[in-house]
C-alpha cells in the first residue's frame, strides 16, 4: 500500500531534443510525486511523452531540465557509473516485447541481472529459483523464450526485473503484446507482487480499462504535460 | 561484472555466430602461423650458424701474433713501424699468456705446408696439430671414425674434401696409413756439423732434411675446427699437437726468425692460439694481451655483427609475417561491428538491467581477447607444422645433394609465448573500436532497435 515517503519525485522535469529542424519537447516541465508502494499507470496517446518520462525515470535518460528525485537521490546528477549502479540496484524493467536474450534459457536470462551485480555465484541459484517461483515458472528453468508463449516471456522479464529485489518497477505496455486474458493475468501478477513485495510500480499504457482495474492512480500525458493524476476510480469502485 | 561472468558470456556470444567468428579466428591464427613461421626460419638460421661458429671453436679461441708479423707480399703494414724492436713470441711469452686470468690453455700454432702420400699417389696439403682439448670442443662432433688416440699417437683425420681426392668413399679410409713427406729442420751445431737436438740451441742457422712419418687414418671430419682462422687456409690433415710439434717442420716463421739476430737461442713460434675460458672474456682477454705487445686476433666483434645481422634479419622476418596478422585483425574489427550492429538490442536491455558502459565496453574486448588467444594457439601450432614442413623439404633436397640434413626452423618457448601474447594484444587493439562504440549506444536507441 501507498505511504506518504514519495518514492520518486519530479521536478518540473523536461526532456528536449532536436529532430532535424524540429524542436521535440517529450516530457516538459513536468512535477509528479509517486509514494512509496503505489502502482501508477501512465496513460497517453501515442507521443505523448509516457516512455521517455518512463526512461527518465528508469535512469537510461537524463532530463534536459529538473531533478528525478528517486529515495532521496537526484537522479539527474549521476555519473554514467552510479546511473548503472542506480538501474541495477533500485529499478527493474520491464518490457513491451520481453527484451529476453533469445540465445540463452530462462535461468540464465533471469540470472543476467544478478551477473551485472556481481552476486556471489552460490547466491545466484537460489534467487533465480526464487524470483521464477514467484511467477510460477520453475518448471522451465532449461528452456530458452521462443519456446514460451507471450504471457510466460513476460513472466519470465518479470522475474528477471525481480531477481536484483528492486524497490521501483518500471513496466513499458507490460501487456501491449499479449490477448486481453494473458494481459489481465500479468497485470494481476504485477498487482500481487505490489502487495507482497511493497514495491512501487509505474506503468505505461494504452489500456485504460485495465489500468482503472489495477492502479491506484492515473497519470494522464498530453504533449509531453501531466494533464491529470487521479486516483483510479474504477478501482476504488469495485 | 566479474572476469569469469566476463569471459563466460564473451564465449556465449562467440558461439552464437560460429562460424564467422571461427572464420575470423582462423584469420587470426593464419597471421600468427605466418609470423612464427617466419620467425622460426630466423631463429633456427641464427641457432645454425651459431651452433656451427661454437663447434668450429671461433668464439672463446685468441689468435696471438708477434706485432710485425709479415701480413703478405708487398702489403702495407697494419700499424706504422715503431722504432722499439718487436716482442718475440717465444715460450717466456707462452707462459705469461698461460697466467693471464681466465686462460685455459695456450699451444702453439703448427701449421705446415707438404706432401701427403697414398697408395704411392703425391698429394699436396696443409698439416695442422690439433692439442687435445678440442676432442671435447664438439668440432668432432658427428664424425666418421675417432678422434686421436693418445696426445702422441701416429694417427691422422682426414678433412672430408681431402678424403674425397684420396678415396670415393672417404669412410673407408678408417684404418689405413698414408706416409707424411715434411721438411725437418735441422740446426747446425757450433762446429758445423748437424744437430740432432733441439733448434733452441742453434747459432743462426739450420738445414732442412725431407723426413717420412707413416699416419694411421682414425677419422674423417667435416670441416677442421676454427678453419681458416690461423691464416693459412683450412689444414687439410689433423694430427695430434704434440706429434706435430716433433716433427720440428720446417715453418713460415723460420726464414724470418733466421735473419733475426734476437731469436738465435729461443724457440719462436708464428703465432699461439689462447683459449679464454668463456667468449665473454676474450674481449678482456684480447686487450691484456696487446698490452703485453702482441698482436691478438679474436672473432668477437664477427660474432657481434653476426647477431646484429641476425636480428635485423628476425625484424624483417618478424615484420613481413606480420602483414597477415594486420590483414587478420581487420576481420576482428568487421567482426565485431557486425556484432554490434546484431546485438545492438541486446546491448540496450543490458544496460537497461544496469550494465556499465565499462561492462560493455569489457565484453567485447575479452570476446575480441578470446578470439586473438585462440587463433594465437592454432596459429602457434600452424607455423609450427609450417616450419617442420619447410625443414622437411629443404632436408629432402639437401639428401638429394648428398648433403646432411639440418634443422632448419626453431620454435623456442619464448617465441610460442611472445606470438600467444602479441596475437591476444594485437586483437585487443582490433577490439578497441568495437568495445567503445558498443559502449557508448544509446540505451533507449538500442532498445528501439528492431
Amino acid at each position: 500500500m501507498p505511504t506518504a515517503d514519495p518514492a520518486i519525485h519530479l521536478d518540473h522535469v523536461s526532456r528536449h531534443y532536436t529532430m532535424g529542424a524540429t524542436h521535440v519537447r517529450a516530457v516538459d516541465d513536468l512535477s509528479l510525486s509517486v509514494p512509496s508502494g503505489e502502482f501508477l499507470a501512465l496513460l497517453g496517446s501515442s507521443g505523448s511523452g509516457k516512455s521517455t518520462l518512463l526512461n527518465l525515470i528508469a535512469g537510461l535518460d537524463r532530463p534536459t531540465f529538473g531533478a528525478i528525485v528517486a529515495y532521496g537521490q537526484n537522479i539527474a546528477s549521476l555519473s554514467s557509473v552510479d546511473l548503472a549502479r542506480y538501474r541495477r540496484n533500485t529499478i527493474g524493467m520491464i518490457f513491451q516485447s520481453f527484451n529476453l536474450l533469445v540465445r540463452m534459457t530462462l535461468e540464465e536470462n533471469v540470472e543476467l541481472p544478478l551477473r551485472l551485480a556481481e552476486v556471489d555465484r552460490s547466491d545466484r541459484g537460489p534467487r533465480v529459483r526464487e524470483a521464477l517461483e514467484r511467477v510460477r515458472l520453475t518448471h522451465r528453468l532449461g528452456h530458452r523464450p521462443t519456446e514460451l508463449s507471450g504471457g510466460e516471456q513476460q513472466r519470465v522479464a518479470i522475474a528477471r526485473a525481480l531477481v536484483n529485489r528492486p524497490k521501483i518497477l518500471l513496466a513499458d505496455e507490460p501487456t501491449g503484446n499479449l490477448d486481453s486474458n494473458t494481459g489481465e493475468a500479468i497485470l494481476s501478477l504485477l498487482r500481487d507482487l505490489q502487495n507482497n513485495l511493497g514495491m512501487t510500480i509505474i506503468m505505461v499504457t494504452h489500456e485504460r480499462p485495465l489500468a482503472e482495474r489495477f492502479a491506484d492512480r492515473l497519470a494522464i500525458m498530453g504533449d509531453g504535460k501531466l494533464l491529470s493524476a487521479t486516483a483510479a476510480v474504477k478501482r476504488i469502485a469495485q | 561484472m566479474k572476469s569469469r561472468d566476463l569471459t563466460d558470456l564473451a564465449i556465449r556470444n562467440l558461439r552464437e555466430a560460429l562460424l564467422r567468428n571461427a572464420l575470423t579466428t582462423l584469420g587470426v591464427a593464419v597471421g600468427v602461423a605466418s609470423l612464427v613461421a617466419m620467425l622460426s626460419l630466423g631463429v633456427g638460421l641464427q641457432q645454425l650458424a651459431a651452433k656451427r661458429l661454437s663447434q668450429s671453436g671461433l668464439f672463446d679461441t685468441i689468435l696471438v701474433t708477434p706485432k710485425n708479423n709479415f701480413r703478405g707480399m708487398g702489403r702495407p703494414p697494419r700499424e706504422a713501424v715503431s722504432e722499439k724492436l718487436p716482442r718475440v713470441l717465444d715460450e717466456d711469452a707462452r707462459k705469461q699468456i698461460e697466467k693471464l686470468p681466465n686462460v685455459i690453455e695456450v699451444y702453439p700454432q703448427v701449421r705446415f705446408f707438404t706432401e701427403v702420400r697414398f697408395n704411392n699417389k703425391p698429394f699436396a696439403t696443409v698439416v695442422a696439430g690439433m692439442p687435445d682439448s678440442s676432442r671435447n670442443s664438439g668440432s668432432f662432433d658427428g664424425m666418421t671414425g675417432n678422434f686421436f688416440s693418445s696426445p702422441n699417437a701416429n694417427e691422422a683425420i682426414l678433412q672430408i674434401e681431402f678424403a674425397k681426392d684420396l678415396s670415393a668413399q672417404p669412410a673407408s679410409l678408417v684404418g689405413q696409413e698414408l706416409v707424411l713427406r715434411y721438411a725437418e729442420r735441422q740446426s747446425f751445431a757450433p762446429n758445423g756439423a748437424d744437430a740432432s737436438a733441439s733448434s733452441s740451441k742453434s747459432t743462426g742457422g739450420f738445414s732442412v732434411v725431407p723426413k717420412e712419418l707413416h699416419l694411421k687414418i682414425v677419422g674423417v671430419v667435416e670441416t677442421e675446427p676454427a678453419a681458416g682462422y690461423a691464416g693459412m687456409g683450412n689444414a687439410r690433415l689433423l694430427m695430434p699437437l704434440q706429434t706435430a710439434s716433433a716433427l720440428r717442420a720446417a715453418q713460415v716463421n723460420d726464414l724470418r726468425d733466421i735473419v733475426r739476430d734476437n731469436t738465435v737461442n729461443k724457440t719462436t713460434y708464428p703465432s699461439l692460439s689462447v683459449r679464454a675460458k668463456s667468449p665473454a672474456q676474450v674481449d678482456a682477454l684480447e686487450t691484456a694481451i696487446k698490452n703485453m705487445g702482441f698482436g691478438a686476433f679474436s672473432l668477437l666483434d664477427a660474432s657481434k655483427s653476426l647477431r646484429t645481422f641476425f636480428s635485423v634479419f628476425d625484424l624483417l622476418l618478424g615484420i613481413f609475417g606480420s602483414l597477415a596478422l594486420a590483414v587478420a585483425t581487420l576481420g576482428i574489427v568487421n567482426t565485431l561491428v557486425m556484432a554490434i550492429l546484431e546485438r545492438r538490442r541486446e546491448i540496450g536491455v543490458l544496460k537497461a538491467l544496469g550494465a556499465a558502459d565499462s561492462d560493455v565496453q569489457q565484453l567485447f574486448f575479452v570476446e575480441a581477447g578470446v578470439m586473438g588467444l585462440f587463433g594465437g594457439i592454432f596459429g602457434v601450432l600452424f607455423g609450427w607444422l609450417l616450419g617442420r614442413a619447410i625443414t622437411f623439404g629443404t632436408n629432402v633436397y639437401l639428401h638429394r645433394q648428398n648433403l646432411n640434413s639440418i634443422e632448419l626452423s626453431s620454435v623456442p618457448w619464448w617465441l610460442v609465448l611472445s606470438a600467444l601474447a602479441f596475437a591476444v594484444l594485437v586483437s585487443l587493439v582490433a577490439g578497441l573500436y568495437p568495445a567503445s562504440r558498443a559502449a557508448k549506444l544509446n540505451p533507449v536507441d538500442a532498445l528501439r532497435y528492431e
